[in-house]
């Protein structure tokens, strides 16, 4: 047993925290305002190696497992989680699709490219009709020639309007349920996807979501991911395992970056003749805050742990990503009681984060969902099959 | 980075099961309902080993370390609360506080026995106006030639009314109080003057002792101080910080062993036509259940961990003691409900579970203490110092 971090991950994170402290955090207000994804900063990672991290050398990638990863995800979310949930949502769901579930040929055509030139990847499940039922898709591909045509839509696509690639999921057995499911590697400008406006978000507001609509949009079949029909809900499945490792990271970094903050503006803030740090109330805030973020720090780095194991680790993942949400909501809504009025006032970060927040137990899989799965194994084991 | 129990502590995880199954399990409604210290459980528990678990060999122990201690603890508790509070106060920190900070030779006469299982070790802190403020005890102790008199009394002792040797704290200089006027004390159960006093009667861990302990005129000698001469208060919070650690190894073992119980029953028990493991009230139930104790799983080892590579665990002690003791908490409160009337009933181990939790929450230093520990470490760090 043994849990302490390499000296080239300490090394990794060091250099991740210098990088998000001179580039990634003077822009967290902005990207918030004007409602737009981080694009430069992801050309800056993909300059520094960051993009590759989990991927092998073969494919352009840094080769440096699911740990380190984790240590980046974690170390962006602690000062913008939106700048965080664009690089997650393409390294640890889009190109991780292809990574997982593509053929030799489509791994070596597509990740190489987008991991050196900061490249966006997408992954497009959700639908108006299939959110946590990710099983009821509609959206149809048939074969024509040595083409799909793909017809439908998709809703709340994360780096949509600015990925060079996006796994999109497709009916093309409608008799055959989930097992009738495939997906397509459709590049950015196909004719007949067209992508819609950007969603008007909450908060994650430096995430750029949009619907993608396909009309008659034809995908050559080389483009079929994994060279195979039906194959697809198994894939996304698989991809969505590390998308919740990668998320509770996320919430890691988020619930982090409100202890610190909270700390920090504990000791400053002067009330009744000394810092409000010397109450008992904040105090209690404090210890809870740091308890679950301590709690959530080592469930994600097993999980982590567990893929560069060569592990199964999609319990884990979502035991991660439940209890992940639910510990970086708290930490955000203490924080802003911490803060006070200043939590509530867009001059502070805090106000953001806790906007910020509210998406963690929504997407990737509902709290719900993960429950259910949760409960599900364990029923399993016990003899028994349960139903969403 | 490597969560594998090594090879050691997986057998030695397997043995303790065994004799938890075998001789703790059958026996723990009998010691709840007849308030009964188990002295035949804790006879066998003696000649296993399990004793001496976290002792280096020379003392006569194990050499299995926190982690190794960590597994003892989740694994009794899991049978028997009861059993485990004794064995915890006997090994965690009776013994503990002879071994963080006795001479040699104080640990080869007193930690070698107690090591074995020979003898039963007590650590007497709380007394009636001192509870969480500890600082403030008034047991008295007077150099009189090479021996210390003492007087004054100690209440809530566990393994008080059967003990064989007491680590005893005790004012030395008045006018000193925490910083530099407390010392510890090894006091054995014959020295004249020293009488246990009544023992209570209580909600849970019905079985074990807890009593008082006086002091009248009670000759200690000279060579029976434990530690530096005043600096008792500091043997106690480091032995403390050990205890809490155990105390949320025994949180997890005692939420896991529920959980375990209410996936069996929810999957067995038919409710509507079905199992209620059909319904999701139930299956949040055990998802939230189980998340919270894989959390848990990775704060407690990662602390024992800690200890077995000499780091500082202050801060993650207390929080293994908080979240513990609250992750228990909501585990028996979720069971009883989940096992309906069942779980109201006498002799259902959520009965019994339920209370015995709940002192989890109060002793080894309330969880409000506990916090203020935590805020105190996470304030420091940026430079505020608070106290109590």
């Amino acid at each position: 047993m043994d849990f302490a971090f390499s000296e080239e991950q300490e090394m990794f994170r060091d250099m991740v925290r210098d990088f998000a402290q001179k580039e990634v955090l003077p822009l967290a207000e902005t990207l918030d305002r004007e409602e737009r994804p981080p694009l430069e900063t992801v050309r800056k990672a993909a300059a520094l190696d960051m993009l590759g991290i989990p991927f092998p050398e073969k494919y352009g990638g840094m080769d440096m497992g699911a740990v380190t990863y984790t240590i980046l995800i974690e170390e962006l979310a602690k000062v913008c989680a939106s700048t965080a949930s664009t690089i997650g949502i393409s390294v640890g769901v889009g190109m991780m699709a292809i990574y997982l579930a593509g053929t030799e040929e489509q791994k070596q055509r597509f990740l190489p490219r987008l991991i050196s030139e900061g490249g966006l990847a997408a992954f497009a499940l959700t639908e108006p009709d299939a959110g946590s039922d990710a099983a009821s898709i509609r959206t149809t591909a048939v074969k024509d020639g040595d083409a799909y045509v793909l017809n439908g839509s998709k809703i709340w696509i994360t780096n949509a309007d600015v990925a060079q690639v996006m796994t999109v999921f497709a009916v093309t057995d409608p008799a055959a349920g989930a097992k009738g499911i495939s997906a397509f590697l459709v590049e950015q400008g196909t004719p007949g996807m067209t992508i819609g406006w950007r969603d008007k978000k909450m908060g994650m507001r430096g995430v750029s979501t949009c619907a993608v609509f396909f009309d008659n949009c034809r995908v050559p079949a080389a483009n079929l991911l994994g060279g195979r029909e039906g194959a697809g809900f198994g894939a996304a499945l698989k991809t969505l395992d590390f998308g919740r490792m990668s998320v509770a990271a996320s919430c890691l970094g988020l619930a982090q970056g409100c202890v610190e903050a909270s700390v920090a503006f504990a000791r400053d803030r002067q009330q009744f003749g000394g810092p409000i740090a010397m109450k008992g109330a904040i105090q209690a805030f404090i210890a809870d805050m740091a308890t679950q973020v301590e709690s959530l720090r080592y469930l994600v780095y097993h999980t982590a742990w567990l893929v560069d194991s060569g592990k199964e680790y999609g319990w884990e993942a979502s035991t991660a990503k439940l209890w992940g949400s639910q510990v970086a909501t708290f930490c955000a809504n203490k924080a802003v009681q911490v803060h006070g009025g200043m939590g509530y006032m867009k001059r502070f970060p805090i106000e953001r984060i806790y906007r910020d927040a509210k998406i963690l137990p929504i997407w990737e899989g509902t709290s719900e969902i993960q429950r259910f799965l949760i409960a599900s194994k364990l029923f399993k084991e016990a003899g028994v099959k349960i139903a969403p | 980075m490597d969560f594998t129990f090594s090879r050691e502590h997986q057998l030695l995880r397997r043995t303790i099961r065994e004799f938890v199954e075998r001789e703790v399990v059958p026996r723990a409604t009998e010691i709840d309902e007849n308030e009964e210290v188990p002295f035949d459980v804790l006879k066998k528990a003696a000649k296993m080993g399990l004793f001496g678990m976290p002792f280096p060999r020379e003392y006569g122990g194990a050499g299995a370390g926190e982690i190794g201690y960590c597994i003892l603890a989740e694994e009794m508790s899991r049978g028997c609360a009861s059993t485990m509070a004794t064995i915890g106060a006997h090994i965690g920190i009776g013994a503990m506080a002879i071994y963080l900070d006795g001479t040699p030779a104080q640990k080869e006469k007193y930690l070698k026995p107690l090591a074995r299982g020979e003898k039963i070790a007590a650590f007497g802190l709380t007394e009636p106006q001192a509870g969480s403020d500890a600082a403030s005890i008034r047991t008295r102790a007077v150099r009189d030639g090479d021996s210390w008199v003492l007087n004054g009394s100690k209440i809530w002792i566990t393994n008080g009314g059967f003990a064989d040797i007491f680590s005893i704290f005790a004012v030395t200089d008045p006018a000193l109080g925490a910083r530099g006027g407390v010392t510890a004390f090894i006091v054995e159960k014959g020295y004249p003057g020293f009488k246990v006093g009544s023992l209570e009667e209580k909600m849970g861990i019905r079985g074990s002792s807890t009593a008082e302990l006086i002091f009248e005129d009670c000759r200690v000698p000279h060579e029976n101080v434990l530690g530096q001469f005043g600096a008792g208060f500091v043997t106690a919070l480091k032995t403390l910080d050990m205890g809490r650690i155990t105390l949320g190894a025994a949180g997890l073992g005692g939420a896991q062993a529920l959980l375990d119980l209410c996936v069996e029953y929810a999957a067995t028990r038919e409710a509507f036509g079905g199992a209620i493991a059909q319904k999701q009230a139930i299956q949040w139930m055990i998802a939230d259940m189980a998340t919270e104790i894989e959390a848990l799983r990775s704060l407690v080892y990662r602390t024992a961990w800690m200890v077995d590579t000499h780091q500082d665990v202050t801060t993650q002690a207390a929080m293994c003691k908080v979240f513990g003791s609250e992750v228990q908490a909501r585990a028996v409160e979720k069971a009883v409900q989940l096992f309906g009337g069942l779980g109201y009933m006498r002799g259902h181990p959520a009965e019994r579970a339920f209370r015995d939790a709940r002192i989890c929450e109060i002793f080894e230093g309330t969880n409000e203490i506990n916090r203020v520990v935590i805020a105190t470490n996470v304030l420091r760090k940026v430079g505020v110092r608070i106290s109590a």
